[in-house]
């Protein structure tokens, strides 16, 4: 393998890098210096996700197992934002008494996942999928226990292993049946047909991926899951465990899946609907956060489906471009409501009454992050959820369009329910004020001025959509 | 710079400015200095317009700027204005300049509210200067951050109820707008590059049955916000739990978005669908005009007795544009105007006399003019503008449209201008009842006797509406060339039958 070959899996090196540098580090901290982990996980992977903004080559590696170019690229540059986002936001949580032992455990294991999305995002064969597939759930699940003081942790992990377990056999059913029908595993070489086996191939096949998205009504994990799991395993699992595996669709359903448009663009039309529709009427009455945010990112995942549907380029990119919004706008939220539990403990929209007046700064992060999520302009949510109506009505899909903004309406209630708390509502007694950290204040920021950026800055989308265009 | 740009930026340097106030005076310093400066500007805005309009400039619209934004879809930062856009423009100017000298005495976090009310203002004229679709629907949609916030938390009464209920309704509407947007863009026949530009739009041509589909919704999306019948239950709750300044705003001029949009957004680019179908809207403006009248009479609350009036005034404005000619049209946005200077100035008076008198019930005050004779006056002239007494500006705005609604000679016109018209019966009637029982009469109560009389801010905020009132009822020529002069484009593409 020559260098040249080797930089192409840039991504996937400097992540393992790190993973390595890490323990080793770790076996040279004093008991007393555990907390050292922390920034040093920080750094490495800022020096990660910058390295992925080098310039790089397309190709592909052992034999058309792994492909990159620079689509795929930007996908897992949007991603590692996001965990460097998490990892930033997760240091006062990590040196609580608690985990004190165990920090870097956490860290070795995010990385992993990291790496699985990596290689999943990368795969050019349905075995590297899977193994990708494997390799960003399995850490998780363990990370999603890691509270084992808490009970509901431990829930949450179980939770989240059998699932996966059963979507990864559900998937593995789908892909043994297009293996069958096809006769290959490579996606270079697999030619889908409207042919039974391979539609109930692929049936298998999505509703093992819709597991991971979270879409209905494979969506029942995903509200437990989230409530029981440390809330920066939580913000990871919405974000980019989500985010991943909706850019594998995007890619397989205009490559490999190609063919058989006219059978999976019903079953996403269905799905979205659903999706919208269910994720909204249930964040309606939640009051625990955790929880709520969930359900709002289960009906942000049907609209997502709404740019999916289309199949064309700039479809694919309003995809690309809103995961790219979320990553921030859901992050931004998922901050705050980590800076305020570490804090008080507290995690219900209730205790946020009257937050405003003792902390104005998060108050307004908060709120700027869920009025991204609902859409509203000037912020960024606006033109990602834009652009993902104006793919839909691009094939014609106005019908679906419809009930989406009626949904997006329906969902500004819900996200107006926590900012009224905030602003509103009085307190006797509100969360005091406080500062938290610096790591997370700057992961704040960051998520902030993307929300406030990125709109404006269309160049971003112009980018996205050349790339999208040059890969179809 | 161009001088449509400034009146996005004033407003935005405004609040970036405002953010490093720390007392109350400076916060009103700045945001009083910022508004007359943006009044300024609009006033050398319309001198500038009628300069070029005599040196013999006809082009659609003036003072263009554009900016490509998203190329790939055919949106840019399109911005230019004609008459209309140039008169709502300077309405907007005046309101906000009162506005902030309505709510001078904000206590509770007055720094943030001046914020937020300056940009609502700021999404208001980014919405009147704009070209491209995408950027006006921006621009329309910035209001309900601010909205939500002003209402939420400096509202009264039952407020949270109201600024749920007024930012889930218009967002509603703009649900509507967005299907719309959409399908006009995608339908539109065009080779080549697809574009969000207005003008450009105009010159397209979307198929008839795609029309009819998309013609009610941009119609209803923009109408929730200009109070069209069945869809204006937000205006009465919103404007009377909103703020004195807010009220003013939203009933002012966030309304009259939606006559704007009506206009130059749905009738212009569906000129078809907007012929077949306006009846269906007419029967609902009608029903706008005469059960907001009615409904006035029965309330007791001042506030409720404007809002209700303004779903009446605003019904005509609506109904004046379906009768989709010159001289109506010319009356709807005369009208939009001469009501967003009353409004204001009626939600002025009302927050001024309730910060004195506690109450906004009517029968439990009375007699004021003999206690506060200046602001009492003041209310008389906007009430007798509102009743369209000749010589102020109800009376051209109203004239004007009955005068184009009576062109056409079918009998379902007829019928729906002769129940328009009789609204302005029940008006009197709701105006005289309140001048009657609000200001004469024996004084209610001999705390009464002590209320200050007006201030000098109270009195800028009133003089400068009535001015505009005034001057609009006296001399509206140059106006109403200026309205109409722009309509050629819109109406020519109107069949009429």
């Amino acid at each position: 393998m020559s260098l040249q070959e080797l930089l192409l899996m840039r991504h996937e090196w400097t992540l393992i890098g790190s993973l390595l540098i890490l323990l080793v580090l770790e076996l040279n901290f004093t008991d007393e210096g555990k907390t050292k982990s922390i920034p040093s996980a920080a750094i490495l992977f800022a020096l990660v996700t910058l390295s992925g903004f080098l310039p790089s080559q397309s190709g592909t590696l052992f034999g058309g197992m792994y492909v990159t170019d620079p689509l795929r690229i930007l996908m897992k540059n949007i991603l590692n934002l996001g965990v460097l986002i998490v990892f930033l936001q997760s240091g006062s949580w990590l040196r609580a008494k608690n985990n004190y032992n165990r920090i870097t455990e956490f860290y070795l294991l995010m990385l992993s996942s990291v790496i699985g999305v990596s290689f999943m995002i990368s795969a050019g064969n349905f075995l590297m999928f899977y193994l990708g597939l494997e390799l960003l759930t399995i850490p998780i699940a363990a990370a999603a226990s890691y509270e084992q003081y808490k009970s509901k942790s431990a829930e949450a992990g179980i939770k989240l292993i059998l699932s996966a377990a059963f979507a990864s056999a559900l998937l593995l059913f789908g892909l043994s049946m297009l293996y069958g029908a096809t006769g290959s595993m490579y996606f270079s070489k697999m030619i889908v047909t409207a042919d039974v086996l391979h539609v109930l191939g692929f049936v298998f096949f999505f509703s093992g991926l819709a597991f991971k998205i979270s879409v209905v009504p494979f969506h029942l994990w995903t509200a437990d899951v989230y409530e029981g799991s440390p809330t920066n395993v939580t913000s990871y699992l919405s974000v980019v465990s989500k985010g991943a595996a909706i850019f594998v669709f995007v890619l397989l359903s205009v490559t490999l899946f190609e063919t058989i448009r006219q059978v999976w663009q019903p079953v996403i039309y269905g799905t979205a609907i659903f999706t919208m529709t269910i994720g909204n009427l249930f964040a309606i009455r939640q009051q625990n956060l955790k929880r709520f945010l969930a359900f709002s990112s289960i009906a942000q995942a049907g609209f997502i489906l709404l740019g999916v549907i289309g199949g064309t380029a700039l479809a694919m990119a309003s995809v690309i471009y809103f995961v790219l919004v979320y990553v921030f706008s859901n992050l931004a939220a998922f901050g705050v409501v980590i800076a305020i539990e570490q804090y008080s403990g507290k995690i219900n929209i209730n205790d946020y009454n009257g937050l405003y007046h003792t902390n104005p700064r998060l108050s307004l992060a908060m709120m700027l992050a869920l009025f991204s999520l609902a859409g509203i302009p000037p912020l960024a949510g606006f033109f990602g959820k834009f652009f993902l109506f104006t793919a839909a009505a691009e094939s014609g899909y106005y019908v679906l369009l419809f009930i989406a903004v009626a949904n997006a309406v329906v969902s500004l209630y819900y996200y107006l329910l926590v900012v009224k708390a905030m602003f509103v509502n009085k307190n006797e007694s509100p969360i005091k004020y406080f500062h938290s950290d610096y790591p997370t204040r700057i992961a704040l920021s960051a998520c902030v001025v993307g929300i406030l950026v990125i709109g404006f800055y269309s160049p971003i989308f112009e980018f996205i959509k050349q790339l999208c265009l040059s890969s179809l | 710079m161009n001088i449509l740009i400034a009146h996005i930026a004033v407003p935005a340097i405004t609040t970036l400015v405002m953010m490093f106030a720390r007392t109350q005076k400076q916060v009103r310093a700045v945001a009083a200095s910022g508004m007359t400066l943006q009044l300024l500007l609009s006033l050398i805005l319309l001198y500038l317009f009628l300069q070029e309009r005599a040196a013999g400039n006809e082009a659609v619209v003036l003072f263009t700027q554009s900016y490509f934004w998203y190329p790939s879809l055919g949106i840019s930062f399109d911005i230019g204005v004609d008459g209309i856009a140039v008169a709502m423009i300077l309405l907007t100017s005046i309101v906000i300049f009162t506005g902030i000298f309505a709510s001078w005495e904000v206590e509770k976090l007055y720094k943030e509210f001046f914020i937020s009310l300056i940009v609502l203002a700021t999404g208001v004229y980014g919405f009147f200067v704009s070209l491209d679709l995408f950027v006006l629907f921006l621009f329309f949609e910035l209001a309900v951050i601010p909205m939500y916030l002003l209402i939420g938390i400096w509202g009264s009464g039952p407020k949270e109820y109201a600024a749920m209920k007024l930012t889930l309704m218009l967002m509603g509407g703009s649900a509507l707008l967005v299907v719309g947007i959409l399908g006009v863009y995608f339908t539109a026949d065009v080779e080549g590059l697809r574009t969000f530009n207005i003008l450009a739009l105009g010159q397209q041509h979307v198929p008839i049955e795609m029309q009819r589909i998309f013609f009610p919704m941009l119609f209803i999306g923009f109408g929730v916000i200009g109070a069209l019948f069945p869809f204006h239950t937000w205006s009465p709750d919103g404007h009377s739990s909103a703020p004195t300044a807010v009220s003013m705003l939203h009933a002012g001029v966030l309304m009259k978005l939606g006559g704007y949009g009506c206009l130059k957004v749905a009738i212009f680019l569906l000129p078809e669908a907007a012929n077949e179908m306006s009846w269906i809207f007419l029967i609902l403006t009608s029903i706008s005009v005469i059960y907001g009248a009615l409904a006035t009479v029965v309330q007791t609350d001042l506030k409720y007795i404007n809002a209700y009036s303004s779903v009446s005034h605003c019904g005509l404005v609506l109904f004046a544009i379906l009768m989709l000619n010159k001289t109506s049209s010319t009356g709807a946005v005369l009208q939009m105007i001469s009501h967003g200077l009353m409004t204001a100035l009626f939600f002025a008076l009302i927050g001024m006399l309730y910060s004195r008198t506690k109450t906004r019930i009517i029968t439990e005050m009375g007699g004021l003019m003999k206690v506060l004779p200046f602001l009492s006056v003041c209310y008389v002239i906007g009430g007798l503008a509102s009743l369209g007494l000749p010589g102020l500006s109800g009376f051209v705005a109203e004239m004007t449209i009955f005068v184009g609604a009576f062109e056409h000679e079918d009998l379902f016109h007829r019928v729906a201008t002769i129940i328009a018209v009789s609204s302005i019966v029940v008006t009197a009637v709701y105006i005289l009842r309140v001048v009657g029982m609000l200001l004469m009469g024996p004084i209610k109560s001999e705390a009464y006797n002590n209320f200050p009389k007006a201030k000098w801010f109270e009195k800028i905020a009133t003089i400068s509406l009535i001015t505009g009132i005034l001057v609009i009822g006296l001399t509206p020529l140059w106006l109403s060339n200026m309205i109409r002069d722009s309509l050629g484009l819109i109406v020519d593409k109107l069949v009429l039958k």
